[in-house]
């Protein structure tokens, strides 16, 4: 099954919620492009109602998109029919943030396990017993407790329960919303630890999201950040991290406290930047790199170094980036 | 020990739930001391006890529990263990005010914002409505909300997350309270309102010389905002110290396990 | 409580299930001596043509349940489906279903009863057919709103991404949690049908003679209560147990299994 290309193709995914009491109608992903390659993680970062959760759902097209294409090993997903989408989702899966409600409370481990594999015929009815087994170790539990309810684990071990779900039938790749954001910060450290260890036994690909940006920078081998349903910037972790050229990715970067006394101190006695971005105007006329889109037809996007992308959206009136960009 | 100077001298402070008649200890006798003004942090993971201790100074129960509290809290000197109801409602709001992790669940929402703060102008302070709201106004640009007069007619759902913290931030120190209590006040709250929660809490520590009891579970959060640090685990503090000190070398095992899973911002990360 | 409302249904059920074992008498013999008082021979007394009331009471208590267990039941199969599509599949078909229950809702339960009867005759499969229908809305709401949250809980979701298909996370990942409120109101409603029953027949509209039930013991002993009150304080006295033990029965249902909370 495997496509020349990357394993997941996202061009110009859309989704816009429709009118509701009178509200005009919210685009909350507004073309939003990236690839995935096989074995990467590409981290997604944004605050609330930036659309990055959004995103994740209409990729796995629990969410239906109002424009653009959504491309897993070759095969397009946005218009695939009902059945085949659910033979598909062998391949995708799911981890979602909170471990507490994303279990069925009635069912034992044993069983939230064996569902993926009944569905999907991966291993015969005989063997599942030994598979779900299997599954506890891979996510470092004991296969013994398999006969409890979610509600006798703690939260780190339910977010286990919930990773062996998802890898239950072998997937290719999996898009993980928030999923420590619940946990404490041993328990956070803990599962991301399991989350690489898998990558790498399992070659998986992720989509990790988070608004903690200091969790994705120890995870994401690439960085998106997202600003009201658009993509603001997208590159190689290092580089956004320790370049960022869009002046909100520098801005959510700032506001990460930093766990050193003297710095943080220093840090808060700063005045605080709270830069208006602007919105959605500047759609015609040339833009913050003086380019007319519009004009020219082109993607409102500017390649700063190779692999590593900006839009020119969302900036602070009468920000230049020229000026700002070299810290390269 | 006791120091007279202190604000809030807690002495063997222990917390006793009753869950279907079987006990368990939630707080193992616990001391420390808050002085006028001053900034401490309680640090530790859910479960540790920090917030069930944050509500003992309050001498509020956690939802839908009853509790057993032993010990004392002195504040100036008078146990909120022991004292009348009476006088423990006029503590709350007046001498000791608190802001919990939720700015969603916390404002009443068919009462404009403005009007819940009069409310409590009224009845802590005794206020006429009209001065009251004078205040309110005065408070809400405290606290840095952008037209005040107008967004006082506004209410709840009408303001993100982070103004509704800033709400029940104004609202806490309306009365100028000698202790602000924050539990987790911005765990709800994306890292750039964060950011800007936090200088406020400082200011507002600052200007008005109010101690700040700060609980959360970030090392981050309360890296640059206290002077000294209490780590609780399983109901006991396992350590105590200067910010700095307990930063550059903590002692307890537990403090170097929970410092060492901090995530860092500025570690490099994986590389294509 | 719930252990109280389980005794008075332990209780009920025995009586119904050996009525004939334990009634003294057969409920259509008649003995000497009508409207006779308590006696060692008839606990209870006998009503107007003789027959021993205490035995009528068991048998008829038999019928009258019978009726009602049967209607609830239908009621609650058909409340479930509806229910369920309704809440789960939502949008038109929401629509559709709870219009039509709303006419249904809106309809005075004798009126309708009254109407289904003077159509079709009194028979057993009328009445129950009517007292089904009449409370079917009533279920079927009762499930609709908890599924119309619990649908929207992580955990279907994480269904769905896993690839299970909708009609399995419609009856594995919702219907289960959303049983509580449903028993709860499933106990309501077979104390509501028993007064409907008895009801029903007191007004003639129940099944035929010479089957004995409570409801019409008491319209036939109605024109002789001064002369042996215990005729009619029997009946009505069955009444108000079953269906206080139902109504009990709920109350401790929902006690235990806290409906409302999550």
């Amino acid at each position: 099954m495997s496509a020349p290309g990357p394993l997941l193709r996202v061009r110009d995914l859309c989704v816009t919620f429709p009118a509701r009491r009178g509200r005009p109608p919210v685009r909350a992903v507004d073309h939003v492009s990236f690839d995935i390659e096989p074995g990467q993680t590409l981290g997604l970062v944004g605050e609330s109602g930036s659309g990055k959760t959004t995103t994740g759902r209409a990729i796995l097209q629990l969410q239906p998109a109002s424009g653009g294409s959504v491309r897993l090993l070759g095969q397009e997903l946005t218009a695939m029919r009902r059945a085949d989408l659910r033979a598909m989702r062998r391949h995708m899966q799911f981890v979602l943030q909170n471990p507490y409600s994303s279990l069925h409370p009635r069912m034992t481990v044993a069983q939230i396990l064996a569902e993926p594999l009944t569905v999907h015929r991966s291993v015969p009815r005989e063997r599942i017993p030994e598979r779900v087994a299997e599954l506890m170790t891979l996510v470092g539990m004991d296969p013994k407790v398999v006969h409890r309810y979610p509600h006798e684990f703690s939260g780190g071990q339910r977010q286990r329960v919930v990773i062996a779900r998802a890898l239950a039938v072998n997937p290719d790749f999996v898009v993980c919303d928030e999923p420590v954001s619940a946990l404490d910060v041993r328990t956070q450290a803990q599962i991301v630890d399991l989350l690489h260890s898998l990558q790498e036994k399992l070659r998986l690909s992720y989509l990790f999201i988070a608004h903690d940006l200091a969790i994705v920078r120890a995870v994401a081998h690439r960085v998106a950040v997202m600003y009201g349903g658009r993509l603001v910037e997208l590159g190689d972790a290092a580089r956004v991290y320790d370049s960022p050229a869009h002046p909100y990715t520098r801005n959510l970067l700032d506001a990460v406290p930093i766990p050193d006394p003297a710095r943080q101190r220093a840090k808060l006695a700063e005045a605080a930047p709270e830069p208006q971005f602007r919105g959605r105007d500047g759609e015609t006329g040339p833009c913050v790199f003086g380019e007319d889109h519009a004009a020219s037809g082109t993607p409102a996007w500017h390649e700063v170094a190779p692999g590593h992308g900006v839009s020119c959206r969302f900036w602070p009136p009468g920000a230049c980036p020229g000026q700002e960009l070299p810290r390269i | 020990m006791d120091d007279p100077r202190a604000l809030l001298q807690v002495r063997d402070l222990t917390a006793q739930f009753n869950r279907d008649g079987v006990p368990s200890r939630v707080v193992n006798g616990i001391s420390f001391d808050i002085a006028p003004g001053e900034a401490v942090g309680f640090v530790g993971e859910s479960g540790c006890g920090k917030s069930v201790t944050a509500r003992a100074i309050m001498r509020l129960a956690p939802e839908g529990s009853s509790v057993a509290w032993g010990g004392r809290i002195l504040f100036r000197g008078r146990d909120l263990l022991r004292i009348e109801e009476r006088e423990m409602r006029d503590m709350r709001g007046r001498r000791i005010a608190m802001v919990f992790q939720d700015p969603m669940t916390s404002l009443n929402p068919v009462m404009t914002v403005g009007a819940q703060i009069d409310d409590m102008l009224c009845r802590h302070a005794g206020l006429s409505r009209r001065a009251a709201r004078r205040r309110t106004v005065e408070l809400l640009g405290l606290v840095g909300i952008r037209d005040p007069a107008l967004r006082a007619d506004d209410h709840p759902h009408q303001f993100s997350g982070g103004m509704r913290q800033r709400v029940l931030i104004a609202i806490a120190v309306s009365c100028q309270p000698d202790l602000l209590i924050a539990d987790e006040p911005t765990t709800a709250l994306d890292v750039t309102v964060q950011a800007q929660i936090l200088r406020l809490l400082m200011r507002l520590g600052r200007e008005l010389g109010m101690a700040l009891m700060l609980i959360t579970h970030d090392f981050g959060v309360i890296a640059g905002m206290v002077e000294r640090v209490y780590v609780m685990h399983g109901g006991d503090i396992v350590e105590s110290g200067e910010v700095d000190a307990l930063f550059a070398g903590p002692q307890h095992p537990y403090t170097r396990a929970l410092l060492a899973a901090v995530p860092r911002i500025e570690t490099a990360g994986r590389t294509t | 409580m719930v252990a109280i409302g389980f005794v008075m249904l332990a209780a009920l059920l025995a009586i119904v299930i050996l009525g004939p074992v334990i009634a003294p008498y057969s409920p259509s013999k008649t003995s000497p001596g009508s409207l006779a008082g308590p006696s060692a021979a008839h606990w209870l007394g006998t009503d107007s043509i003789g027959r021993d009331v205490l035995s009528r009471l068991i048998i008829g208590g038999r019928g009258t349940l019978l009726i009602t267990v049967v209607a609830v039941a239908i009621a609650l199969a058909a409340g479930l489906v509806l229910g369920l599509v309704s809440g789960y599949v939502g949008g038109r078909v929401d629509q559709a279903i709870m219009r039509v229950l709303d006419v249904v809702f809106a309809f005075p339960v004798f009126l309708l009863a009254i109407a289904v009867v003077a159509a079709l005759g009194p028979t057993l499969q009328n009445l129950i057919l009517t007292i089904a229908i009449v409370y079917t809305p009533t279920l079927a709401r009762v499930v609709r709103g908890p599924v119309l949250s619990v649908k929207r809980w992580d955990h279907v979701e994480a269904a769905r991404s896993v690839g299970v298909g909708e009609f399995a996370i419609a009856i594995r990942h919702v219907l289960p949690l959303v049983v509580s409120p449903i028993l709860v109101q499933t106990s309501l409603t077979l104390a509501n049908t028993i007064f409907t029953v008895t009801a029903l027949s007191f007004l003639g509209l129940g099944p035929p003679p010479p089957d004995p039930n409570w409801g019409s013991m008491l319209a036939e002993a109605r024109q002789f209560m001064e002369l042996a009150p215990l005729t009619v304080i029997g009946p009505a006295a069955a009444i108000v147990f079953a269906s206080l033990t139902f109504i009990v029965l709920a109350n401790g249902l929902r006690e235990m299994l806290d409906v409302g909370s999550r």
